[in-house]
């Protein structure tokens, strides 16, 4: 695991960048997490909601009509699409949700971009009777319409962000406002691996899991570790979810794919790792998107959940240390992937999945038959029905506009 | 109005006149950077003894409605840090005292110690950072050092006693303390929050200490007056200039909002 030091440092990345009346609301969620997480009863507790709620642990699955499309190699999928909510940000979101109840707090926030955050973290304040309000850029509500509707099913509250690009970035920008006025009673959900500390440290841990459970499947599966574990990178929390069971088996490689967008040379993309450059935003020192003055770039992206201008800190750390290789994928690559996918192994995958697909795709023809990859399955593609049918010229009629909610 | 050589000079005249200092935002740029200059002038003959010129940046986060669509407007004119620096070295050339109130990316993107070089060739005395604390101002505090320019930080009405301790170790120029937990903008009413951050705030140091967020009535600068050394106001001038016609409207709208809180801090 990677070293953080007391302030939440990677390396020269992470810290905390906030309005100093956050710092309290820090100081407090950093000292509930770090008694939480050594409180045999918070963890039997949390334990309990991965497996009866959840459903963890899910399987890993062998891909053999995929793996085909990847050179030949062995290609196993953790399925965190099968969790409870179809993503892996249920795990986080369970974790968090305790810690707010241990912090005798009665409200979450959240930002969402595709949805699938949002909708877990309705999910769990449903569950443990929060109340719940998600911010999601405009653009997003309407590329994600599906998602909406499951979060007001739930009983959330969701206020589309209609300031700046209207995407992810935004709505983190307006969950932080809410936050900084409301921090009494409210916990900042914080969706990914990024922000001010200890939300990468925390976030990781609570996926931690993921990686656990990949680590003693293959190894129970096959017998030996896999030569190398993939997955997409937005905020990178399924990315270091997976990571963090291998990042101290050297052979293993870690392999992160972010978002090429139209191609890195039309500007229209998310590869923070390709074009970006070490910067501050939200809260965390880390590779931003940034023009020559400190302005943050819009990021582009099919994927509303990939399409961030940050990425979290320990991924930057990691990129800088070489320990993990991070590549961009197009749209073109990741939705060519997610058709193979589909008709290979009968998933749809979630869109930002495809994205990790892809790599594989590549990697797969790169390491050879002999190889074994893990994939991070990280969400299932229903709320990307919509899009994806458009994408590939389907006509889905009425079903289509019914979810598009226009 | 005659440009004070520190900001403890500025805040000594206000003293010896029995009163609060008047400290008023303006983001550079907005509406353009000419008339930013033109505002800024007109905040200083009306009354307001510092000036805080706002660095545009992207992603404002501790900004309300009004300052966020002010620098977006900037932004969208294409307003760099270098046209900050240029507003800061006119309006202090026309009589102002000026400091630079700015989030941290443009700063760290600009180069630390070149920021501050040309800010202090500009003639501004300070900057606020509103979303740096002095655990990674390790740079910063070296580069203003170097300078002389006073690092404000903040101070908030979550903060322990502590945490006001080592944040004010870290400060000079004076101390910015945020009279509400939320962001800024007009509110109709202020708390009690900002008075008992000021009375805990006082022990740990003897720097003024000035109090912003909120406040955009005469009335509410005489209230904070009472117990702090200086009132700082930001969404109300912005406000003023948004809701102008002109550049004319605006100026005169400018003249009478700073005239009502120059009273306020004299009451």
């Amino acid at each position: 695991m990677t070293v953080t030091d007391i302030a939440g440092h990677f390396g020269p990345y992470g810290g905390r960048f906030v309005p100093e009346a956050l710092t309290a609301a820090l100081d407090q969620l950093d000292a509930a997490f770090r008694a939480a997480i050594v409180d045999e009863t918070f963890r039997a507790e949390l334990a309990g909601l991965e497996h009866d709620y959840t459903g963890r642990p899910n399987p890993l699955t062998l891909a053999r009509r995929f793996g085909a499309e990847c050179g030949g190699a062995t290609v196993y999928l953790k399925r965190e699409d099968l969790n409870h909510t179809g993503s892996h940000k249920i795990n986080n979101v369970l974790g968090q949700a305790l810690l707010t109840k241990r912090m005798g707090k009665t409200r979450m926030i959240a930002e969402t971009g595709a949805g699938q955050h949002g909708v877990a973290t309705a999910t769990a304040a449903a569950l443990m009777g929060l109340e719940c309000t998600v911010y999601m850029g405009e653009a997003d509500t309407k590329r994600q319409a599906l998602n909406v509707a499951r979060m007001r099913l739930l009983g959330a509250e969701v206020v589309p962000v209609t300031i700046g690009s209207r995407t992810l970035k935004d709505a983190i920008n307006e969950a932080m406002r809410d936050w900084v006025s409301s921090v009494e009673h409210t916990h900042y959900c914080l969706g990914t691996v990024t922000g001010p500390a200890p939300f990468p440290e925390m976030v990781r841990y609570f996926h931690s899991v993921i990686g656990r459970e990949a680590r003693e499947q293959i190894l129970a599966v096959e017998g030996r570790l896999p030569d190398a574990v993939a997955a997409c990178v937005g905020g990178g929390s399924n990315a270091m979810g997976l990571f963090s069971g291998f990042i101290n088996d050297e052979s293993v490689q870690l392999r992160g794919y972010e978002a090429g967008g139209e191609g890195i040379e039309t500007g229209k993309h998310a590869a923070r790792f390709a074009q970006g450059s070490p910067g501050v935003l939200h809260g965390a020192r880390t590779y931003v998107m940034q023009d020559q003055w400190g302005q943050t770039i819009e990021s582009h992206s099919i994927s509303a959940g990939l399409d961030y201008p940050g990425v979290g800190p320990e991924h930057a750390w990691l990129h800088d240390t070489g320990r993990a290789i991070y590549e961009s994928v197009t749209d073109i690559e990741a939705m060519d992937a997610f058709a193979v996918l589909c008709r290979t192994e009968g998933i749809i995958p979630a869109i930002e999945t495809a994205h990790g697909l892809a790599g594989a795709m590549r990697l797969g023809k790169t390491l050879g038959p002999g190889a074994i990859i893990i994939v991070n399955l990280s969400g299932r593609g229903d709320k990307d029905v919509a899009t994806a049918a458009r994408w590939f010229g389907m006509d889905l009629g009425a079903a289509v506009e019914v979810s598009e909610g226009r | 109005m005659t440009r004070h050589a520190s900001l403890a000079d500025a805040f000594a005249h206000a003293k010896s006149e029995n009163r609060a200092a008047l400290i008023g935002y303006l983001p550079a740029g907005f509406p353009t950077v000419a008339d930013s200059v033109r505002i800024i002038n007109q905040m200083v003959a009306s009354g307001c003894d510092i000036i805080e010129v706002g660095l545009p940046y992207s992603d404002p986060l501790m900004d309300g409605p009004a300052i966020q669509e002010a620098v977006d407007l900037a932004l969208r004119a294409g307003t760099t840090p270098e046209d900050v620096l240029d507003v800061v070295e006119q309006v202090v050339a026309a009589g102002a005292t000026a400091v630079v109130m700015s989030y941290w990316n443009p700063i760290e993107r600009y180069g630390v110690e070149r920021f501050a070089t040309r800010l202090e060739a500009a003639g501004g005395l300070g900057v606020i950072t509103p979303d740096l604390t002095p655990e990674e101002a390790g740079d910063w505090i070296t580069a203003t050092d170097a300078h002389g320019i006073e690092r404000i930080f903040l101070v908030a009405p979550s903060s322990t006693d502590a945490r006001i301790s080592k944040v004010v170790e870290s400060t000079s120029g004076f101390v910015y303390a945020a009279s509400t937990m939320g962001v800024t903008g007009a509110r109709t009413t202020l708390g009690s929050a900002a008075g008992e951050l000021v009375a805990r705030t006082r022990p740990a140091t003897d720097l003024p200490i000035c109090v912003g967020v909120g406040v955009s009535t005469g009335e509410q600068a005489a209230t904070v007056a009472s117990y702090a050394d200086g009132v700082i106001v930001g969404s109300a001038f912005v406000k003023r200039v948004l809701d102008a016609a002109t550049i004319d409207d605006a100026c005169i709208a400018i003249d009478a909002l700073t005239r009502e809180l120059a009273e306020g801090v004299r009451a």
